[in-house]
């Protein structure tokens, strides 16, 4: 296998995500580019850890980014519920009382 | 590059399981659906889980499988239900940025596979050997057991922050 085809294939999942990111207007749906975001540095870790011959630095920080990102999806779908709640929407675009 | 000795097997795996995240991930971004968004991303995370396999990181593809298949996509599925998001045909779902969120990407893809391939080139990985759970755990409670309780803690704390903003009253 060659190392490339991981790593390129990581680098075409982030691609995606931050154009998910960047163009939906869902909050849950950005959530889910983030998903796929974190995914792709999983997947680059881990090919690091193989290539230097199974060490494994790089399967206990993939693992710990599992743990965040299952902390950022609880909190994100809360602000995203609370949002809705008070706007009976969640489309991202329509919140711009922070606008300077 | 003729020298090296391929796997035929590993590489008809990678490219089935690479083609189907792809087509799976950019259905993910477009498609209209909350619903299928979520289960077009389940695609996406199985076959992550299996190219963790191939990478020779089975406590990790378990553990995707459990965290994300199991628990984020039921997060997410009782998201799209409480949220109650537009769902079906003419659901409004993305904005007006779309073309330059598409330059981005590109530009990025770009950038990104340039940056890889000139500095990779064709670089073996070496014969996956199997990778002990044990020695994962000894690194997790030895050498990195400082970010360990680190992520304890903000889990508990993300946690109780996730009930304290979405119980009502």
């Amino acid at each position: 296998m060659l190392l490339n085809e991981f790593l390129l294939l990581g680098a075409a999942l982030f691609c995606i995500g931050v154009y998910g990111v960047i163009a939906r207007k869902n909050g849950v749906m950005v959530l889910m580019s983030i998903e796929l975001i974190l995914n792709s540095v999983n997947i680059n870790l881990l090919a690091f850890s193989l290539r230097h011959g199974g060490d494994v630095t790089g399967q206990v920080f993939s693992l710990y980014v599992i743990a965040v990102a299952a902390a950022e999806v609880a909190v994100g779908l809360a602000v995203v519920l609370l949002i809705y709640r008070n706007r009976r929407s969640i489309a991202l675009d329509e919140m711009s009382e922070m606008k300077g | 590059m003729l020298a090296v000795s391929y796997n035929i097997g590993q590489q008809v795996s990678f490219g089935i399981l690479a083609l189907m995240m792809l087509v799976a991930a950019v259905r993910v971004v477009t498609t209209k659906n909350v619903v299928h968004a979520a289960l077009w991303l389940v695609i996406v995370l199985a076959g992550a889980a299996a190219q963790y396999i191939m990478l020779a990181a089975e406590f990790v593809a378990v553990t995707q499988v459990l965290v994300y298949i199991g628990a984020v996509m039921v997060l997410f599925l009782f998201g799209t239900m409480l949220t109650r998001s537009q769902i079906g045909k003419g659901a409004d779902t993305d904005n007006k940025s779309r073309a330059s969120a598409a330059i981005v990407a590109l530009i990025m893809a770009g950038t990104l596979g340039y940056v890889l391939v000139n500095s990779f080139h064709a670089e073996q990985l070496p014969d996956v050997t199997p990778v002990s759970t044990e020695r994962v755990a000894d690194a997790i409670f030895g050498q990195y057991s400082l970010p360990f309780w680190a992520l304890s803690i903000v889990l508990t704390a993300a946690a109780v922050g996730a009930i304290v903003l979405a119980r009502r009253d």
